[in-house]
């Protein structure tokens, strides 16, 4: 079986370009330098896993990508898009239609029912309002959730909130999935189900997925690719083998 | 977002929760009901002077002299006019010439004159004055006993109260109250009475000898006609139609009649008119001049234009026009203080609407940040607090407006009740007219649309890296 990475290089073009990127903040008399010059590229298709323990910067550089946050200094480039040129509006239309996003705690509205959380993106995006109840219908009954409609976030498991929110997250066809822990929170048997509907999306969509997780194993499972983050410096990015069916490493290295 | 859409939201944000949400928006109603509430009690009071001031036709009302008679209201248009000898005469076509000007409804003579009227065999001296028809209407009737006159030609008479009281040889007791008109008007009500007059009689040439004559006689037949005229006594019988308790008359003075017959049949009877004697010397023509014209005009802002194009026919006029400016003025000014009162309680409930949507800010400031991150733009999330304070604004609007008018209302019946009791009739001291109503709920939804201006931007300026840590 060839590796999903050689073969992403070779059709995928660069998706995600960060460039000696850097996200400081500053907290009383510090600094914290929580990303510190990371440069980084994506092919469009791969999965990523980004790794480090907990105050690595993995997060923070999700969302430098994300558009939820602006950086320091250096650039981050999607899609031949210099991020940092778009307009506060701008980045909100990027987060709206180029980039999907999956959280620990699900980040559902909890005031709102499945059907009106998954639809909610299609309000911002002003689909008329005929075709919204149908694409957000049809959105979660991908990730198996027809019956769960009408119920509240409370009402369901972690394993049905995260199956909702990544319904959401696909409701505008996104090219990019950005996952931060999104298995942080389940048991390890609705994890591995959220990370097959991940992986599905990865291989029957061509989303580009980049996943932030401190479990090497969950990434060596389903990513095709690791890089590696400690004190907001990149430390290591391997390419990693993996058996679709099976799940198991196969190799690696640098 | 559209419109549609943030509206919805809206609306399902505030109902999570209802509680305090529902208090703000009734504090937007009740500032909203006090501005209503004083505003239309203002235009209410304002109606009702209007009202009066209409019926007492005294500010609508247009008294124009010749300036003949030297007897000008304003010095200044003695001074500047033509001299009294050059000026024109206010006879009959002069009348009718004012009567045409745009905006009048009409002009009448002032006829009045003392004469004697006979009850009961006794003598009584008073002043008479003729009431044109359209007097019908004046607010002094309100109170009268019996009818107005039945045409402008019956031979019929209003006493007023005082000189019924007379008739009856009821001498007002020191003290005591007045005799009330219905006592006065019972036993007169029906009655005849004799008046005697003087009538002027223009002399035709022929019938010399069977009439006194004011002017010798001789020589007159080869003038024209009327440059001399008789005086002939006559008497007519009148019929008591109707006792009124207020008085008429009350802008004359001295010079108030006691006694009104229908103006035509005044001036059918061709009573000699104490003006009539300036005739005797003038060179004037032989048609009857009159001392006072009254000239109704539709409206009393259109006093002073009216006015002006009768001054430039060369006659002295006088009004009481200012008095209605400055009673709107008054009322512009207690609309404005009553206003600002009412939008006092509003300003207090704006603070609300503030307070309650910055407190939905900080709980939902995790929402603010899902909502960014899946794609909600800053124009999004401050259309959505925009539309929540909005929201509230209509609805706060809406009762508001209810409730005023319903706490109008209710004074209004209060001041009617005590009204009664006092023995007046009742009056509509309320009004709530339809920009009034159209006015507040705009108003009410502008106040909370300035008041979620602040949240909002506050919102939509939340970061969401931090809004989404925040548990």
């Amino acid at each position: 079986m060839p590796t999903r990475q050689g073969e992403s290089s070779l059709k995928g073009s660069i998706a995600i370009r960060t460039d000696n990127v850097c996200r400081y903040y500053p907290m009383g008399e510090t600094l914290i330098r929580a990303v510190d010059g990371i440069s980084v590229q994506v092919a469009s298709g791969e999965f990523v896993a980004l790794l480090g323990t907990s105050g690595s910067g993995k997060s923070s550089l999700l969302n430098l990508i994300a558009g939820l946050d602006r950086p320091s200094s250096g650039t981050v480039v999607v899609e031949e898009n210099d991020l940092a040129k778009f307009s506060r509006e701008g980045l909100a239309q990027y987060r709206l239609h180029t980039v999907g996003m999956v959280f620990q705690s699900f980040n559902l509205i909890p005031s709102m029912t499945l059907l009106e959380n998954v639809e909610l993106p299609l309000r911002f995006a002003e689909v008329d309002r005929g075709k919204r109840a149908g694409l957000a219908m049809q959105a979660l009954d991908r990730v198996g959730l027809s019956a769960r409609l009408r119920h509240r976030p409370a009402e369901l498991s972690g394993g049905e909130q995260q199956r909702a929110s990544l319904a959401r997250a696909l409701i505008n066809q996104p090219r990019f999935l950005l996952a931060d822990e999104p298995t942080g929170n389940l048991d390890s048997q609705t994890g591995t189900e959220i990370m097959n509907f991940i992986r599905e999306f990865n291989e029957s969509l061509g989303m580009t997925i980049i996943m932030v997780t401190h479990e090497r194993t969950l990434a060596e499972r389903y990513a095709s690719r690791m890089i590696f983050l400690a004190d907001g410096k990149l430390v290591g990015d391997q390419s990693n083998v993996v058996s679709a069916t099976t799940g198991q490493t196969r190799g690696g290295g640098l | 977002m559209k419109t549609y859409d943030m509206a919805e939201l809206a609306v399902r944000n505030l109902r999570e929760s209802i509680l305090r949400n529902s208090l703000t928006t009734v504090g937007i109603s009740v500032g909203v009901a006090s501005l209503v509430a004083m505003l239309s009690l203002g235009i209410g009071l304002q109606q009702l002077a209007g009202r009066r001031l209409q019926k007492s036709g005294l500010f609508d009302t247009v008294v124009v002299t010749s300036r003949r008679d030297l007897r000008g209201f304003n010095r200044d248009q003695e001074e500047n006019g033509p001299s009294p000898a050059e000026s024109p005469v206010l006879n009959e076509p002069a009348r009718q010439k004012i009567a045409q000007l745009p905006d009048v409804l009409e002009a009448y003579p002032d006829i009045r004159f003392i004469t004697e009227l006979r009850y009961e065999d006794k003598p009584y001296l008073t002043m008479m004055a003729g009431l044109p028809f359209s007097a019908k209407n004046n607010d002094a009737f309100d109170g009268m006993q019996g009818t107005f006159f039945s045409s402008d030609t019956a031979p019929e008479i209003i006493l007023q109260k005082s000189f019924a009281a007379q008739l009856l040889g009821k001498t007002p007791k020191t003290g005591g109250e007045e005799a009330g008109v219905q006592e006065v008007a019972k036993p007169l009500l029906g009655k005849q009475l004799t008046m005697r007059y003087a009538e002027r009689t223009a002399t035709p040439a022929t019938d010399l000898t069977t009439k006194k004559d004011a002017q010798p006689a001789d020589s007159e037949s080869s003038k024209p006609v009327g440059t001399s005229y008789s005086v002939v006594s006559h008497e007519v019988s009148l019929k008591v139609v109707g006792v009124c308790d207020l008085d008429p008359d009350s802008m004359r003075g001295q010079a108030r009649a006691r006694v009104f017959l229908p103006l035509k049949l005044a001036q059918n009877l061709h009573v000699m008119q104490p003006s009539d004697l300036r005739d005797t010397t003038s060179m004037a023509g032989g048609a009857p001049a009159y001392t006072t014209v009254e000239v109704h005009v539709k409206s009393p802002t259109q006093v002073q234009t009216v006015e002006n194009a009768i001054k430039k026919m060369g006659f002295n006029t006088f009004s009481i026009v200012d008095a209605t400016r400055s009673l709107r003025q008054f009322f512009a000014v207690l609309d404005l203080f009553l206003g600002i009162f009412g939008s006092l309680a509003l300003a207090v409930a704006s603070i609300g609407i503030i307070n309650t949507l910055v407190m939905a800010i900080l709980e939902r400031r995790r929402e603010i940040g899902i909502m960014k991150a899946i794609g909600a733009s800053d124009g999004d999330v401050k259309g959505l607090f925009f539309a929540e304070a909005g929201v509230m604004g209509v609805f706060g609007g809406v009762v508001g407006v209810a409730l005023g008018w319903t706490i109008g209302r209710v004074i209004n019946l209060g001041t009617n009740v005590y009204l009664k009791r006092q023995h007046f009739p009742p009056e509509q001291i309320w009004f709530v007219p339809w920009w009034l109503v159209i006015g507040a709920i705009a108003f009410a939804i502008v106040v909370s649309l300035l008041s979620g201006l602040y949240p909002a931007s506050r919102a939509a300026r939340l970061d969401p890296v931090q809004a989404l840590r925040y548990e």
